[in-house]
């Protein structure tokens, strides 16, 4: 299976490593505590990490029910921890204000900003405006926002993509009078 | 023949709390029988299914605590289907129609709904406290239910349930008149908190010793909850990521320096190590440190904060500690009577985990901590030598649980089966209660454990054993034999039927993906009118269309136990109870 990245770091290393593994096994990205994530660009590589857990570089171990022997609650932390860090399905609300209600976007199928953008102005149905580093969001009434890990809430597009995608809670779109005092002209 | 009148007796009898003991008083003559049930307050049913609520409530009307187990051990495991069974709900309808000032209700392993809190909440003037552990079921609007209505409410404790979690304002629903809380553990619910409504009861609750928070309550929120509430014994923090600023640092330092009393700490749930240092002060007084769930605190900084902790007496960690820093854990706390150790990696996937324990961690620890009595250990390899050191080491175990996470693996250097280790383990350890072998076995272990396991009363065999001699051994040598659960391990009929009446002086029998038949569990069955033996056979749509069933077919899951009330009523089509 090619893997086509936009990532030539990602892709050369593939090709130099060697591993023990059968052919055709992929293997997810072992990130360990680094906020690198493997980010899969090509939909039949997403389905084998969402379905196959034990796709990893050595050959796959057969998963026994019940082993080891872990009660489901701990189980079910080790494996959340284990997706947030490796980035497989990083789903977070979006509120738009005034929509009746919210919806569920993953960030790690978008890349960068704009792609985020474009997905969330389809999504709900308006548009956000040009971003300026100094002045936010200008030509629009809708101004992006995102509740980070410390609780508070930000202007989307501030800071750099990966930095975003890791911190980032839930996701706001503030519209009208409220929006004066944020992102617009300041 | 009574020397005393009743009052008397009655008044001697209130000052045995165990249940054991309570149970066998109760024995002796039938007016120490009387006596003993109407002074009885607190009662233990080990599973739900022994007996019902309404010959609980006839025999006991005096009870203010109830604990009640419900699923099998393995349901931990996800052996046991959902919907199987444990519903508490009959017990609540029951005890809410009776009398019983029921004060205290603690549950495990059992299916709890919101509506089963709500009638909890609204029949009992005097509720005081709920426990509730790897129960599932329910949601925060339970919660809210019990916070709104039990008006005494001193402990609410949820320990690893799966909640459905609303985000609705349950910690709002205590009043504002509610100060009693003692204890509140709400660690395990993911949704957000409304941590304003936090502080204010923490503030309004004098007596709180205990507060777990859930991952929800961030850095800042701790430091105040903290300054709130000095007196704290036992501090479950929630999350603090990303590196605290140092005004933030600098108050929380100052928050837990005044805390004490503190003794136990556990949570990190999301934690960036750099906070720690915040939590050396309270380090030289802990007694027990729960770091099992903090996969973040690792490496240097775990070491720092461990080196601090000289009189810690309970430990809950991560393999992630390795070797090296169980040496260091032997090194300093030499009071430690319980480890536990669990494993960050459940799929063999981090292949080169240098960090992970092995045998020479476990050899450490009990070389370096006599009072060691209660260990669990998970690690990717053993050896006899270290399982013979391990038991010269610390005679004192009485539960002793080691799981080699590859089934069937053998010593890793001699490449033998780890009987002798096991076999030097039960016969050094003679108050051993708690037993759980893994690795490769063969029948010589059961036999040793049979032998030697005089105390034992609870055992759990994977992947062992060669015939079903195994078993047997066990089944004829361990007198005090309560619980016995058996997974993918080639024992039959055989050893099955060997000895029928042996499982009305045991709890409950577990066997998967063994080799017991239908045919023989039939036999059981037919020959126990006081066991309730069930079959558990989840994949079966097929067979269920099929009229003749094979008496020769080998049973999934086979779970059998005692119970005075015969067959329940409750079980789910894919459960038969023969």
């Amino acid at each position: 299976m090619e893997k086509v990245g936009d990532y030539d770091e990602l892709v050369n290393l593939k090709a130099t490593e060697l591993r023990l593994g059968l052919p055709g096994t992929e293997e997810t990205v072992s990130c360990g505590k680094s906020n690198k994530r493997a980010l899969p660009d090509d939909d039949t590589e997403k389905e084998i990490e969402s379905t196959g857990k034990t796709e990893t570089a050595s050959p796959p171990k057969a998963q026994i029910v019940g082993w080891p022997p872990v009660r489901s609650y701990r189980r079910n932390s080790i494996q959340t921890k284990k997706n947030e860090s490796e980035g497989q399905g990083n789903y977070v609300k979006v509120s738009m204000d005034g929509a009746p209600y919210l919806r569920k976007i993953d960030l790690t199928v978008y890349k960068k900003y704009p792609e985020l953008m474009k997905s969330l102005e389809n999504m709900f149905k308006f548009s956000v405006g040009e971003y300026f580093e100094r002045e936010g969001y200008k030509g629009s009434d809708f101004v992006p926002t995102y509740e980070d890990k410390d609780g508070d809430w930000m202007l989307v597009g501030d800071v750099p993509w990966e930095m975003f995608v890791s911190s980032c809670k839930r996701l706001r779109i503030m519209k009208g009078s409220e929006v004066k005092g944020l992102g617009c002209g300041v | 023949m009574n020397y005393f009148p009743e009052e008397v007796i009655e008044h001697v009898f209130n000052f045995i709390a165990s249940h054991r003991d309570r149970n066998s008083i109760s024995l002796v003559c039938k007016s120490w029988h009387k006596i003993e049930r109407f002074c009885r307050k607190k009662v233990f049913i080990g599973n739900c299914y022994a007996i019902n609520p309404e010959r609980l409530i006839r025999r006991f009307p005096c009870l203010k605590s109830l604990t009640l187990k419900g699923k099998p051990h393995f349901a931990d495991f996800n052996l046991v289907p959902y919907e199987w069974g444990g519903f508490v709900h009959p017990w609540i309808e029951a005890l809410s129609s009776s009398h019983v000032g029921l004060e205290e209700l603690r549950l495990k392993r059992m299916v709890v709904t919101d509506e089963s809190l709500d009638l909890l909440s609204r029949s009992f003037p005097n509720f005081k406290s709920l426990v509730l552990v790897s129960c599932e079921g329910f949601t925060t609007d339970g919660l809210a239910s019990i916070a709104s209505n039990c008006r005494h409410l001193r402990e609410l404790d949820l320990q690893e349930n799966e909640i459905d979690d609303h985000r609705g304002q349950w910690l709002n629903c205590f009043p504002d008149s509610c100060t009693t809380l003692t204890s509140l553990n709400f660690a395990c619910l993911k949704g957000e908190t409304n941590v304003a409504a936090l502080e204010r009861l923490v503030a309004r609750s004098p007596n709180l010793k205990t507060l777990k928070l859930n991952r929800a309550v961030p850095l800042d929120a701790l430091a105040r909850l903290m300054s709130c509430a000095p007196q704290l014994v036992d501090l479950g923090v929630g999350s603090y990521e990303n590196e605290p600023d140092p005004e933030s640092f600098r108050k929380l330092m100052a928050a837990i320096q005044k805390c004490s009393s503190l003794r136990s700490l556990s949570g990190f749930l999301e934690a960036a190590p750099l906070c720690l240092p915040a939590f050396y002060p309270v380090c030289q007084n802990l007694i027990s440190l729960n770091l099992s769930y903090a996969a973040e605190i690792r490496g240097n900084h775990l070491i720092k904060l461990i080196q601090l902790c000289k009189r810690l007496q309970r430990l809950w960690i991560l393999d992630s500690i390795g070797d090296k820093g169980l040496v260091v854990v032997a090194a300093t706390c030499k009071e430690l009577q319980e480890l536990r150790v669990f494993p960050s990696d459940l799929h063999g996937e981090e292949d080169n985990n240098n960090a992970a324990v092995t045998e020479v961690g476990l050899v450490a620890i009990s070389a370096g901590c006599p009072k060691l009595h209660s260990i669990l250990y998970f690690c990717k390899q053993m050896t006899n030598a270290a399982l013979i050191t391990v038991a010269k080491n610390c005679p004192n175990f009485i539960r002793f649980r080691l799981c080699i996470l590859e089934p069937h693996k053998p010593d890793h250097i001699t490449s033998q089966s780890l009987d002798e280790g096991f076999g030097a383990i039960v016969q050094a350890c003679k108050g051993l209660r708690r037993l759980s072998v893994s690795g490769l076995l063969n029948d010589q272990v059961f036999l040793y454990i049979g032998m030697y396991a005089e105390e034992l009363e609870m055992l759990s065999i994977a992947f062992a054993g060669e015939t079903d001699k195994g078993m047997l051994y066990v089944l004829n040598g361990c007198k005090k034999l309560r619980k016995l659960e058996i997974r993918d391990s080639p024992f039959g009929n055989a050893a099955l039927l060997a000895d029928v009446h042996k499982y009305e002086t045991m709890r409950s029998l577990w066997m998967s993906s063994c080799e017991v038949t239908l045919g023989g569990c039939k036999r059981l069955a037919q020959n126990s009118p006081r066991l309730n033996v069930e079959i558990i056979n989840e994949s079966e749509s097929n067979r269920m269309e099929r009229n003749e069933e094979d008496e020769r077919d080998k049973v999934d899951k086979l779970y059998l136990y005692r119970t005075v009330v015969g067959t329940r009523k409750d079980a789910p089509p894919y459960v038969r109870i023969l």
